[in-house]
């Protein structure tokens, strides 16, 4: 569904992405993995519209998305989430949900105002979902709380849940691990599992947690400093030369 | 560490002198084409004297002074984790407290003088400017320091309208919102992709821009002489004035056979400004439970995020700043029928200096705060005569105490909170 | 030479001066901007407060008796100089220091109050009618023909351009080669970095405001005596002018202020010597938004790239 064709990516005089390709197909986890500053969240940000590409060319369901505008890109079902937590700390866990499905609510200002049966059955409906959700990821007692207060791990599993209550075809994770504990780790691993099996989302995964990369997906793509290094199964990558000279450095 | 200590009060202490005792010890007086300098009097240098002990002192036991301030309860905001579920009852609470006082607010301009029902007029409008740059500046968190052109179309749409074609108040309310509005929307529509403080200096700019035609556009604004003789509202086709002006209207005194008062047109004018001032309340309380109102305060938490999650920050923020024009031409429309006359000086930067500051000690998209502020901000410089000289100084002071010590105001928003109908 | 040429002279020697006075005033924007990136909406204040006190001093020494030019503006200078840089350095410590790295528009909202409190401060202090200022520097060159049109450079004209070179000058040399110079480029290109080697970061901003304020001061002296009068308000248009400046010539760069400010000036003298006067605000503020919209890096500005 998504697919990459030799991206490149220049800041002045840095070519931070060289002709990276990939692709993830349907009901399918693909991971990015490398060495820090490999360029792997520019390639995230160029595919989530937040950087123009400078070369190359990203399909989306077929159709050319480079260079659309973030928000154009989001509402064709490809949603992200943040390296570090971007969550709308001043509002409560509920809002926040209740922000990120404004695609599925009656934005009418007439209809809001004069409260018209489809707005009321729009905003159940969304609220439905905000508590399904919240009751999914295991947040739904701290549902009025707000969300800057919530603890590390659970602010990334509410970040998680505002991008599913969107209801995406594709979710991109920008190191859902970083900063977890172990258990956490687990339980995050069973969760994007899930998000695959049960609601048929595909995933695309940057982690530098290797046991929770290769556990979970189905290819890895490994990048080193912008330039695509290997690609293929878990089993192929734990083996490749390449890579593990350039995660142990040349000696 | 105490050597260093006095070093540095010394040097503020100094600081203080030097920038207080030249400017408001030694005064600047023109006699004709003469310029003489006369020493202030004795108790102003003795005040800057003062200042600079003070100032002194202060920096010397400043450390002493700060550990003091930390430890009194109150100032620092406890309980950060504590789920904030009574709000409801508050809630409540504060409903039948605003309905009250809208009841009292109703009834009251019978009982009082003519004077003071114009100035609640004059809040009222202030009420509605500072509820709709709320919406810009407190919920969609853009500052607009151009407000005041939008008021301006709003009054001066009215006025053109009467002038030229004969429209009626009534007619001129809802054409003056909506062509503010759509001011806004052309305006906004280019400049809302800027960053926060370039937006705030490119609608300054138009704010300027727009004053300067209206006062150099002689022929059609009437430029720096303004335009007057703009009618009184009438309520269904009744005139206020002693005679009738225009043609087929009745005059209200007559048609209910009383004697004629001046404090009847007043008065009329205080419960449209009433009437207005509620409905804006209401509708904007409205848009912030609304996605609409969601949307504006998720893209001034982060932009980046909201935009992820496919929010157009071109259409939300227009929507605030559009919305927020619409209010101040309302405004607009009630402050010429008020004064009947409006000239280019009314809309000036300081008028939205003002404006902005009501909204920023109300505590920044708080409602009942920038009600309670408009309310302030207008009545105490009429209450003391002395205190209106400083008032600008005051003001200014104030928003700085206020960016530092309680940039989220003096009332801070309410978070609005959602039930979870069927929480086990 | 032809009526009209000389007329074009005239308007071009007339934006120069305006155009260098504000890109001395240009200066205190785009540092204070560099270092800390916030708009200083108190500078114009800074630079008002700057002609006041050359006045109060002109007007002392008057009194006195002392009335060798030299020794005058020099004095003038000189006071306008450390009561601007004061106001500079106290405007920082008390509205924006306790404010930095907040939300940006808490300290412009900060700065927006200081410039009001400054403006009614003078007001109050020094009453609101604007008030004569001396031109002490009288005379000028005049070229053309007697009859026909003549234009004239008048010797404060001369003052100012020169003024402005050798301040220019000067704090291009004190960036690049002072110790203080070279810490504030450090703290410019990133403040996090600069105070973890040693830098004391507040002492260098604090440098800035007092730098910008003093440049300020000397603008408020030259145009002082070009205009020939003063009030509480005139730095709030002269402070929106220079910070246009600022942004057309690239925020941060010291060399694009000057440049801003020249174009700025050129463009304004031009609309009021063929439009009409009253339209050189609306030529300037047009500037400026037009750049924001379609350049907001000026023309020799470095791009901004978004972290995400």
């Amino acid at each position: 569904m998504l697919e990459v064709k030799n991206l490149s990516m220049r800041f002045g005089g840095l070519l931070a992405v060289d002709q990276v390709s990939l692709d993830v197909q349907e009901h399918e986890i693909v991971s990015i993995i490398g060495p820090n500053g490999a360029g792997k969240t520019t390639v995230f940000n160029c595919i989530s519209g937040f950087y123009k590409p400078s070369g190359g060319q990203i399909l989306f369901e077929g159709k050319e998305i480079q260079g659309k505008p973030d928000f154009r890109i989001s509402r064709l079902g490809m949603v992200r989430t943040f390296q570090h937590v971007r969550l709308f700390g001043n509002m409560t866990v509920v809002e926040n949900l209740l922000v990120a499905q404004h695609r599925h609510l009656n934005t009418n200002l007439i209809a809001g105002l004069l409260k018209t049966p489809d707005y009321r059955e729009r905003e159940k409906k969304s609220l439905e979902r905000a508590r399904y959700w919240l009751d999914r990821v295991g947040l739904l007692d701290l549902a009025n709380r707000e969300a800057g207060n919530l603890a590390y791990g659970q602010q990334r599993r509410l970040e998680i849940a505002r991008c599913m209550v969107t209801e995406p075809k594709l979710l991109m994770l920008d190191e859902p691990a970083a900063g977890l504990n172990p258990a956490e780790t687990r339980e995050l691993d069973q969760l994007i599992v899930s998000l695959k099996e049960d609601y048929n989302v595909s995933v695309l995964l940057i982690e530098h947690d290797m046991s929770l990369v290769m556990g979970i997906s189905d290819r890895i793509t490994v990048i080193n400093q912008g330039r695509p290094l290997a690609s293929g199964k878990p089993e192929d990558i734990r083996e490749n030369e390449d890579v593990i000279k350039a995660y142990l450095g040349e000696a | 560490m105490a050597a260093q200590n006095f070093r540095h009060a010394l040097f503020c202490a100094i600081v203080t002198l030097i920038i207080a005792y030249p400017i408001l010890g030694l005064n600047l007086e023109a006699r004709g084409i003469d310029i003489t300098l006369t020493g202030a009097d004795t108790f102003t240098v003795v005040m800057v004297f003062i200042a600079a002990v003070v100032v002194f002192a202060f920096q010397l036991f400043r450390d002493g002074i700060m550990e003091t301030f930390k430890s009194l309860p109150g100032l620092r905001s406890g309980g950060a984790h504590k789920e904030p579920m009574a709000e409801n009852r508050r809630a409540r609470i504060e409903s039948w407290v605003i309905t009250g006082i809208v009841v009292l607010a109703l009834f009251w301009p019978f009982f009082v003088s003519r004077g003071s029902v114009d100035l609640a007029t004059l809040v009222l409008i202030y009420v509605i400017l500072a509820l709709g740059l709320n919406v810009v500046v407190g919920l969609a968190g853009l500052l607009d320091l151009g407000y005041v052109a939008f008021y301006a179309v709003g009054a001066y749409t009215f006025a053109l309208l009467s002038e030229y074609l004969g429209v009626s108040f009534w007619l001129a309310l809802p054409i003056g919102a909506l062509l503010a509005a759509l001011f806004g929307l052309v305006l906004g529509f280019p400049v809302l992709r800027l960053r926060g403080d370039y937006l705030a200096i490119v609608t300054l700019g138009f704010g300027e821009i727009i004053r300067i035609l209206l006062n150099n556009w002689t022929s059609l604004t009437g430029g720096p002489n303004g335009i007057g003789g703009i009618p009184d509202p009438t309520l269904f086709g009744m005139e206020f004035g002693r005679r009738v002006k225009e043609e087929g209207n009745v005059s209200f005194h007559e048609t209910f056979g009383i004697a004629y008062a001046g404090e009847h047109k007043v008065i009329f004018l205080y419960l449209i400004a009433l009437v207005l001032a509620v409905f804006t309340a209401l509708v904007i309380r409205r848009f912030m439970r609304m996605p609409v109102g969601r949307a504006w305060e998720a893209l001034r938490e982060d932009e980046i995020a909201a935009r992820s999650l496919g929010m157009s920050r071109t259409a939300v923020k227009l929507s605030a700043f559009t919305i927020g024009a619409f209010f101040a031409g309302f405004a607009g429309t009630v402050f010429a029928s008020k004064q009947g006359f409006i000239s280019p000086e009314s809309f000036v930067f300081l008028e939205s200096a003002i404006i902005l500051a009501i909204v920023v000690l109300g505590g920044m998209g708080s409602q009942i705060g920038v009600i309670l502020a408009a309310v302030a901000v207008t009545i105490l410089p009429e209450l003391a005569r002395e205190f209106s000289e400083y008032r600008m100084l005051i003001f200014g002071a104030a928003m700085v105490l206020m960016m530092v010590w309680r940039p989220q105001g003096l009332m801070p928003m309410r978070r609005i909170h959602i039930e979870l109908k069927g929480q086990e | 030479m032809s009526e009209a040429l000389l007329y074009f002279i005239q308007q071009l020697i007339n934006g120069l001066t305006i155009g260098s006075a504000y890109a001395l005033i240009a200066i205190g924007y785009t540092m204070v901007y560099g270092i800390i990136g916030m708009i200083n909406f108190a500078h114009g204040e800074i630079y008002m407060i700057g002609a006041y006190t050359a006045l109060i001093a002109i007007t002392g020494l008057a009194t006195l008796g002392v009335t060798w030019l030299p020794l005058v503006l020099l004095v003038a200078l000189v006071c306008a100089m450390i009561v601007s840089s004061s106001m500079g350095w106290a405007v920082e410590r008390v509205a924006y220091r306790p404010v930095r790295g907040r939300h940006r528009l808490i300290p412009l909202i900060s700065a927006i109050g200081m410039s009001i409190f400054l403006q009614n401060y003078v007001h109050l202090a020094q009453g609101s009618r604007n008030i004569g200022f001396p031109s002490l520097i009288e005379g000028s060159f005049r070229f053309g023909s007697p009859e026909n049109f003549q234009v004239s450079l008048s010797f404060i004209q001369i003052t100012i351009f020169i003024t402005t070179l050798i301040c220019m000058t000067a704090l291009s040399v004190f960036i690049s080669r002072s110790r203080t110079g070279r810490a504030c480029r450090a703290v410019s290109q990133d403040l996090g970095m600069a105070s973890l080697l040693g830098i004391d970061t507040n002492r260098i901003i604090s440098a800035t405001f007092v730098i910008g304020a003093a440049l300020a001061a000397v603008a408020g002296l030259l145009l002082g005596m070009y205009y020939g009068s003063i009030d509480p308000l005139f730095g709030f248009i002269a402070g929106l002018k220079a910070f246009t400046a600022a942004v057309l010539g690239g925020i941060g760069s010291i060399p694009g202020a000057m440049l801003g400010g020249l174009i700025l000036g050129v463009a304004e003298s031009m609309t009021s010597g063929y439009l009409s006067g009253e339209y050189k605000d609306v030529i300037s503020f047009s500037l400026l938004i037009l750049i924001l919209l379609f350049k907001p890096t000026g023309l020799l500005g470095k791009p901004e790239v978004e972290k995400i």
